[in-house]
């Protein structure tokens, strides 16, 4: 097996360009939202809002402004798929549709899905969606057909600040901390890593160098996988079969032989 | 904020909902049905046969409803078969792939009791849907097992809904729950009312009414164990669609209550409490997926 690879994003670096989009959009063909015809979002210069199943990746816009707009900064972070170890969407798949490929990648293979969309609510990052051209739930591949290839993601190849970072995990991760630090060094107590320890889903293999709350970009703070709720859920609802039962014993049973 | 809310909307509506409501009285009828069956001294064979004749009907829409909602419907069979391998696909512990076989075998339960009701009747009068028939060996045991099947298939999805990870159905381990027990209030409130236009025996209506009256007070007991373990993520209920809610509860639950304790029921009016109960569990249904969706 190859050796797992990700991304490192360092969002003190992006510069909100949106190449990573073009890119992501232009190697994997990816269609245009209302068939071309642009919709501006109204509040912000970041017009694709989102992540779905036309957009794999999404540049956000974090506006931090005073009420006054005297004082103010922008964040921008170039959001993907965050290629779980332990990954929700591939927990609930019932149609086997979405694996992990030999780079530790996880990948959804569209001629076997069929669009139940379980994944897309399992997903604890709002990642996945359906794409309306071929009805099935996509997102990035982290270019799992260029990797086989040898060659590195459209998205990081197009990044002109390196905000997004390709490589081995392991060589990524001594990367961030090498980051981090100079960060500290230089007076930034604000910034931390997201999703590189092992605590979050196993590790994320595309994690992010942020300066403030993971809520503030959009981020959950506490990630976790969907089945944490089906033993209690199950046993719940076992008890309730029970409950069920017992009712009906005292509703329908009659004392006395049956008549033949 | 709870981490649910970062995450995005599987667009699961009108057809999702009708299918938890439908899987929810199919195989409710059919457990109903059985336990008529098996612990009545003599049981209402018209109500008994009621119960297998509405639940095979019930799950054809099911499966029609969740065929229809994919996004690519002439793949639902990816759900049983792997595309690739063609061996059967099955993930225990995803409760979509689960509830794909319990509604596959639910369904021949179904189609077999189904038509062993018929032949009771005498159409079509073929010798081997009599071994079939509830009285016979071979026809207890396939009730039995259709039964459990029901209550899984009315039950789960709930749990389903709970094993994702957007907002109150997340957060809380009590939906599947509260499905199962309304799914069981909203089968004997049809079989009630289906009941009182075919003709069934006083004493079948009563005892029916007994269990439609102490299932509607557990589902009352679920359904605030269910509001009360979302904590502060109940708050997002503070608008119309808690106002729907509570709208559900006193008139598919409490009201229904009260006029089931009034004696006696004028017969023209017996009609309304099972129709409140049924348009409460759908009005359940509506709330628990629509208010979630643009969460």
């Amino acid at each position: 097996m190859a050796q797992p690879m990700g991304f490192f994003t360092d969002t003190t670096v992006c510069i909100g360009c949106k190449a990573c989009e073009v890119a992501c959009k232009e190697w994997n063909q990816l269609p245009a939202r209302n068939g071309g015809i642009g919709t501006l979002s109204g509040d912000s210069y970041d017009n694709t809002r989102h992540l779905d199943g036309i957009h794999w990746r999404h540049v956000k816009f974090i506006e931090q402004f005073s009420p006054d707009r005297r004082d103010g900064r922008w964040l921008m972070m170039s959001d993907v798929c965050k290629h779980c170890v332990r990954a929700g969407c591939m927990e609930v798949c019932p149609t086997g549709a979405i694996i992990r490929t030999e780079f530790d990648t996880v990948v959804i293979q569209s001629d076997a899905c069929n669009g139940c969309r379980d994944c897309i609510a399992a997903c604890p990052f709002g990642v996945i969606d359906i794409n309306p051209v071929s009805g099935t739930a996509q997102k990035c591949t982290l270019c799992y057909d260029r990797m086989k290839v040898g060659l590195e993601p459209a998205c990081a190849k197009a990044c002109p600040t390196q905000s997004i970072n390709f490589g081995p995990i392991a060589d990524l991760k001594k990367l961030a901390q090498a980051r981090l630090g100079q960060l500290e060094q230089g007076g930034e107590r604000r910034a931390h890593l997201y999703g590189a320890d092992e605590t979050m889903l196993g590790g994320l293999n595309s994690f992010y160098l942020l300066v403030d709350k993971p809520e503030v970009y959009g981020l959950p703070p506490d990630p976790r996988l969907p089945s944490r709720n089906l033993k209690s859920s199950a046993l719940w609802s076992t008890l309730g079969a029970v409950a069920l039962a017992i009712l009906g014993v005292f509703s329908f049973r009659e004392r006395g032989a049956r008549d033949v | 904020m709870s981490s649910t809310f970062f995450t995005a909307s599987p667009h699961w509506r009108w057809l999702i909902t009708a299918y938890f409501f439908l899987g929810g009285l199919a195989g409710g009828s059919y457990f109903v049905a059985t336990m008529m069956h098996l612990l009545a001294k003599n049981p209402d064979r018209r109500m008994v046969r009621l119960g297998y004749l509405v639940a095979f009907p019930l799950v054809c829409l099911c499966g029609l409803v969740l065929t229809v909602d994919l996004g690519r419907s002439e793949r639902f069979w990816h759900m049983l078969v792997q595309s690739e391998t063609f061996r059967p696909m099955i993930k225990t512990y995803s409760p979509m792939s689960s509830g794909a076989w319990v509604l596959l075998l639910f369904s021949g339960c179904a189609l077999l009791s189904f038509l062993a009701a018929l032949a009771e009747q005498g159409r079509p009068d073929w010798p081997i849907l009599r071994r079939l028939d509830p009285t016979a060996r071979a026809g207890r045991l396939l009730t039995v097992i259709g039964a459990l099947l029901g209550l899984y298939l009315a039950g789960y999805t709930g749990v389903l809904l709970s094993v994702t990870n957007r907002p109150i159905w997340a957060d809380t381990s009590f939906l599947g729950l509260t499905f199962l027990v309304s799914g069981a209030s909203t089968s004997a409130a049809l079989l009630l009312l289906l009941g009182s236009w075919v003709g069934v025996s006083p004493r079948s209506v009563h005892s029916l009414e007994r269990f439609d009256r102490s299932v509607l007070i557990l589902e009352v007991l679920a359904l605030a164990a269910l509001i009360a373990s979302l904590g502060r993520v109940a708050t997002v209920w503070l608008n119309g669609w808690g106002l729907l809610l509570a709208a559900m509860v006193l008139g598919g639950i409490a009201l229904p209550l009260v006029l089931a304790w009034r004696r006696p029921v004028p017969e023209r009016q017996g009609w309304i409490g099972p129709v409140l109960v049924l348009l409460g569990g759908l009005l359940f249904r509506v709330v628990i997926v629509f208010s979630v969706d643009r969460l």
